[in-house]
């Protein structure tokens, strides 16, 4: 039996960067899964969100609905017609607890398929403070083509150096 | 290091169907994980699973639900399915994801599952964390994913994966 959920890329930061891209996904998976452990220094918050487009296009063709905990209270949100799905603030930033990273994971399913591309996306900065952030995230790219990029951005800033993004394929035979 | 992680099966609809079963689920791995991508045709039809043909009230769950406005909590006892509130939004426009974690599920305990849905509609939608009980200490060997009205549209697609703990 066919074994699945494969490492088709990573990218470790030694250095800051205002974003990641994994570029040339090979088409030969059905659903894709990116785990992202991040931090950025926008200046002065201590939270940051994370960010996805794909295949390099902006535009207004992404939505999403959010399900979200600050420690104290449960909201939802949505958003639709944006240039990008924001996943809430699940990144840690500057102000943030020392050496503590935001945990994200993204699931892309039938990322091929001829049809628009849902996906889910889960995160918690959880910074050992009175506030911190978890997120469930719906999210909707009205757009046909497989995927062949995803762009991880943030809020404003920087990730810094450590954060990590891991890109996995997954094949349901 | 042992591979993990495998698929199983896989289905995709080809025609409106009530129902996509996977049967014969071998014994051989530790947890299980579905992952399904549907399209809804009627609005209100809740979906759900059932184990090894069990269609007794012997399912709960717990849901926590954000519609985009507000968000909410819900729960219900003595179901006779796995209920998977909240995805119940009928849409053949746009696909929306159930990703499922079966622990244990060859275990002499009664069995605990985990689910995210993911249905964002562009303009509308739900997303939801769901925690459900089947009370059976029976290993399963069956699942059915199912609508309590309503079909799923031609493309819904559904896999099973087996993880193994060694």
């Amino acid at each position: 039996m066919a074994t699945t959920y494969s490492l088709i890329s990573s990218n470790v930061l030694s250095s800051s960067a205002a974003s990641v891209t994994f570029s040339s996904i090979p088409s030969t998976y059905t659903d894709l899964v990116v785990r992202v452990s991040g931090r950025t220094d926008t200046a002065g918050q201590a939270i940051d969100t994370i960010q996805l487009q794909f295949n390099g296009t902006g535009g207004t063709a992404y939505s999403y609905t959010r399900l979200t905990g600050s420690g104290s209270a449960a909201a939802s949100s949505t958003g639709s017609s944006v240039s990008v799905i924001n996943g809430y603030y699940v990144l840690d930033a500057a102000t943030a607890t020392a050496s503590t990273f935001g945990s994200v994971e993204i699931y892309i399913p039938s990322y091929t398929v001829s049809q628009n591309k849902p996906l889910n996306v889960i995160g918690a900065q959880e910074n050992n403070n009175a506030a911190a952030y978890m997120a469930a995230t719906a999210g909707l790219w009205t757009n046909t083509a497989a995927i062949t990029s995803i762009a991880i951005q943030n809020g404003g800033g920087n990730y810094v150096s450590g954060s990590s993004f891991y890109l996995y394929g997954i094949k349901n035979s | 290091m042992a591979s993990t992680y495998e698929p199983i099966a896989t289905t995709t609809v080809a025609v409106a169907a009530t129902a996509i079963t996977f049967s014969s689920i071998p014994s051989t791995y530790t947890d299980l994980r579905l992952v399904i991508v549907f399209k809804a045709v009627l609005a209100g039809s809740n979906p759900g699973y059932q184990f090894n043909s069990d269609t007794g009230t012997s399912y709960s769950y717990t849901a926590i639900n954000g519609s985009g406005a507000t968000a909410s909590s819900q729960s219900s006892n003595s179901n006779n399915q796995c209920y998977l509130i909240s995805a119940s939004t009928a849409s053949t426009a746009q696909s929306q994801i159930f990703t499922t974690d079966i622990f244990s599920y060859t275990g002499s305990n009664y069995k605990t599952l985990l689910t995210t849905f993911s249905g964002d509609l562009n303009g509308s939608g739900n997303v939801s964390g769901v925690v459900n009980l089947w009370r059976s200490t029976a290993a399963i060997n069956s699942v059915k994913f199912l609508f309590d009205s309503g079909t799923m549209a031609i493309g819904t697609t559904a896999t099973l994966y087996g993880i193994k703990a060694a």
